[in-house]
């Protein structure tokens, strides 16, 4: 599903020039959930923004579901992201004016999507995160964790080939975290591709493979005993 | 084009702009303002023009008078101080001699201008003193009057007869018949003669040295019963459309010059009224109120398009994150510059729609106060080609301004807009 080959990138700072990523070489099948790890600073966010197509690489190769991504126009990029890509953010990023139903419809509506049929899947969505009823709640009458749950909703409504999820648990309290994890396996259970960024150990062993960073480059890349985070749910 | 007309685009830009009511109200009050100051000017100022133009509707836009007065300068034997009377005869000559004359129509007048009293108009026992003109057919060629219904202006078989038929006034029908009387038929005496009533005219307010009193008689008849001759007081006359009554006037005054034996540099021997370059100087002036309300509206509308431009500038600022998250989930460039040129369009033209209905009622409204006091306003209409331009250049002008903010959004790379906190 993913294919990255000698990654580099490197940020200038003046005259000064901070090499992030210094090589990486990365892949991951259809249906993986792998933890990114890594200590601030390792370089685990510019790799997920790079696989997010957020940012470019310098140099290096990516494939994502056999399509070579390179010299994307914005354009191109924001129709690979909104076909291949479903984004999770710490600080949720929903739009603060539209209701949680409307927010998990957005990436349907830059899919073209029919209003009614829009409205439709994304109330699907938000049933299967379990907020069907808070459809018509704007962001701010959410709880944190309800509010990534739509997140998560949003994410999935495109139906995307790969699910990038940046800090998915950083801004919430323990309980939270689990239940949003618990989510983000059963989602993975019906085989989806996920990747999650977290410098939380436990979240990370919730995931069935770990990859840790440090100074821009892969450390350890192992597969782990997947905990179920529902074991911490009542 | 298919995104223009998609039911989607239009449900996304009116979320965005219903869900911050305030900061829109303020922003389409800058150009709501503006397009209500230009209607209501250009209205206002088209409705001066109607007024001025109704006043003026009873004479001829480009006539002129010229009398006789004395001469200042000896010319060819003749002394300073010779008065001079025009003579019936200088109409063919004038009319030969300057084709820009349409029409021209010699005057004789008892007790308009300060000749002694009126003279005593009798029926019965009432009696008053009215002025008497004494007119040709073609007079109501060059001002009109309209005769109320059952009679009619003076023929040419009065002229040739040298009937003693008159046209009254409507004060002289109050004064001399009752009520529910028919004056048409009817006789009345004009300096002790009978004359027979064949109509009467509606007075008109506003041309001149006229009154709602005058009795026009047929000009042969004036002559024979003042014993006037071929002289006349003054000359009443129309030019063509097309000419330039500035020209004709010194015209008409260098051939009657010529025909009365005066120096061609003697500038008071005749004297002149010109009514259409009046009526030009009016409405030039209200030709200029309409350019000035013009361009006033235009700066104003201008100046509420850069407050949009301004306040969505601000907006786009505020919504970086937003358009930031949107572009993660799909949104193009080209997706979110059109949504914030067509917010800026839509919010415009929302704003020119309210001020147009707003300046209509308004004008409406004076229009209304106006009605019975006499003032010169009349119909105060903004032509609709230029309601429709208005409502084009603020479609351009909000497309345009929308242009900058719209750049500001798609400049910010996704990557830094979700950043932002």
């Amino acid at each position: 599903m993913i294919e990255i080959k000698d990654l580099h990138k490197s940020y200038k700072m003046g005259s000064n020039s901070l090499h992030v990523l210094k090589g990486i070489n990365f892949s991951a099948k259809a249906g993986e959930l792998v933890a990114i790890m890594g200590s601030s600073g390792s370089g685990k966010s510019t790799l997920l923004n790079i696989l997010g197509m957020l940012d470019e690489a310098d140099s290096g190769e990516y494939t994502l579901d056999g399509v070579p991504i390179r010299d994307l126009s914005e354009t191109k990029a924001a129709q690979y992201r909104n076909k291949f890509l479903g984004f999770v953010f710490q600080s949720f990023n929903l739009i603060n004016y539209k209701s949680a139903m409307e927010n998990v419809a957005l990436p349907l509506y830059y899919q073209r999507v029919a209003r009614k049929e829009r409205q439709e899947k994304a109330l699907n969505y938000l049933e299967r995160v379990g907020l069907k009823e808070w459809a018509e709640h704007l962001p701010n009458e959410l709880s944190g964790g309800q509010k990534q749950r739509v997140a998560i909703a949003r994410a999935m409504a495109a139906e995307p080939k790969v699910l990038l999820a940046d800090e998915p648990t950083g801004a919430l309290d323990s309980k939270t975290s689990y239940e949003v994890m618990d989510l983000i396996q059963k989602i993975n259970d019906e085989g989806n591709t996920i990747l999650v960024v977290t410098h939380e150990e436990d979240i990370a062993h919730m995931c069935k493979r770990i990859v840790h960073l440090r100074d821009g480059v892969i450390v350890e890349d192992k597969k782990v005993e997947q905990v179920r985070a529902s074991e911490y749910v009542q | 084009m298919r995104f223009l007309f998609d039911r989607n685009t239009w449900q996304e830009i009116f979320g965005s702009i219903s869900k911050n009511k305030i900061r829109t109200i303020i922003t389409i009050i800058g150009v709501l303002w503006g397009i209500f100051v230009y209607i209501a000017m250009s209205g206002a100022a088209k409705g001066l023009d109607n007024g001025f133009e109704r006043e003026f509707e009873t004479v001829a836009m480009n006539s002129l008078f010229a009398w006789g007065q004395s001469t200042s300068k000896p010319y060819e034997g003749f002394k300073t101080g010779r008065q001079i009377r025009l003579q019936l005869g200088d109409v063919s000559v004038l009319q030969n001699r300057i084709p820009e004359i349409q029409y021209i129509a010699p005057r004789n007048a008892k007790g308009v201008f300060g000749d002694g009293t009126p003279p005593l108009i009798v029926r019965g026992q009432k009696s008053n003193n009215f002025a008497v003109y004494g007119d040709f057919p073609v007079f109501t060629s060059i001002a009109t009057k309209k005769i109320y219904d059952g009679g009619r202006f003076i023929n040419d078989d009065d002229i040739e007869q040298a009937r003693k038929v008159c046209v009254i006034g409507e004060q002289t029908q109050k004064e001399l018949f009752e009520k529910d009387e028919n004056p048409i038929g009817q006789y009345i005496r004009v300096d002790n003669i009978y004359f027979q009533v064949i109509g009467v005219h509606k007075f008109v307010p506003g041309g001149g040295f006229e009154t709602d009193g005058d009795i026009y008689i047929p000009f042969t008849t004036y002559q024979r019963l003042y014993n006037t001759g071929d002289e006349i007081d003054w000359l009443t006359i129309a030019a063509y459309d097309d000419a330039d009554v500035v020209q004709v006037e010194e015209d008409v005054k260098t051939v009657l010059k010529r025909i009365h034996k005066v120096d061609p540099t003697d500038e008071r021997a005749f004297g002149s009224f010109n009514l259409g370059e009046i009526f030009n100087r009016i409405m030039g002036f209200s030709k200029g109120l309409t350019f000035l309300s013009f361009v006033i509206g235009i700066a104003t509308i201008l100046a509420g398009v850069i407050g949009i431009g301004n306040i969505l500038l601000i907006s786009v600022k505020e919504r970086t994150k937003e358009l930031g998250v949107r572009r993660a989930l799909g949104a193009t460039p080209r997706e979110v510059r059109s949504q914030i040129i067509l917010e800026s369009v839509f919010l415009t033209f929302i704003a020119g729609i309210i001020g147009i209905i707003l300046g209509a009622a308004t004008l409406n409204l004076v229009n209304n106060l106006t009605q019975g006091i006499d003032f010169p306003y009349t119909n105060p209409t903004v032509p609709i080609p230029y309601v429709v331009g208005a409502m084009l250049l603020m479609v351009i002008l909000g497309t345009l301004i929308g242009l900058i903010p719209a750049q500001r959004a798609v400049s910010i790379r996704p990557i830094d807009a979700l950043r932002e906190e």
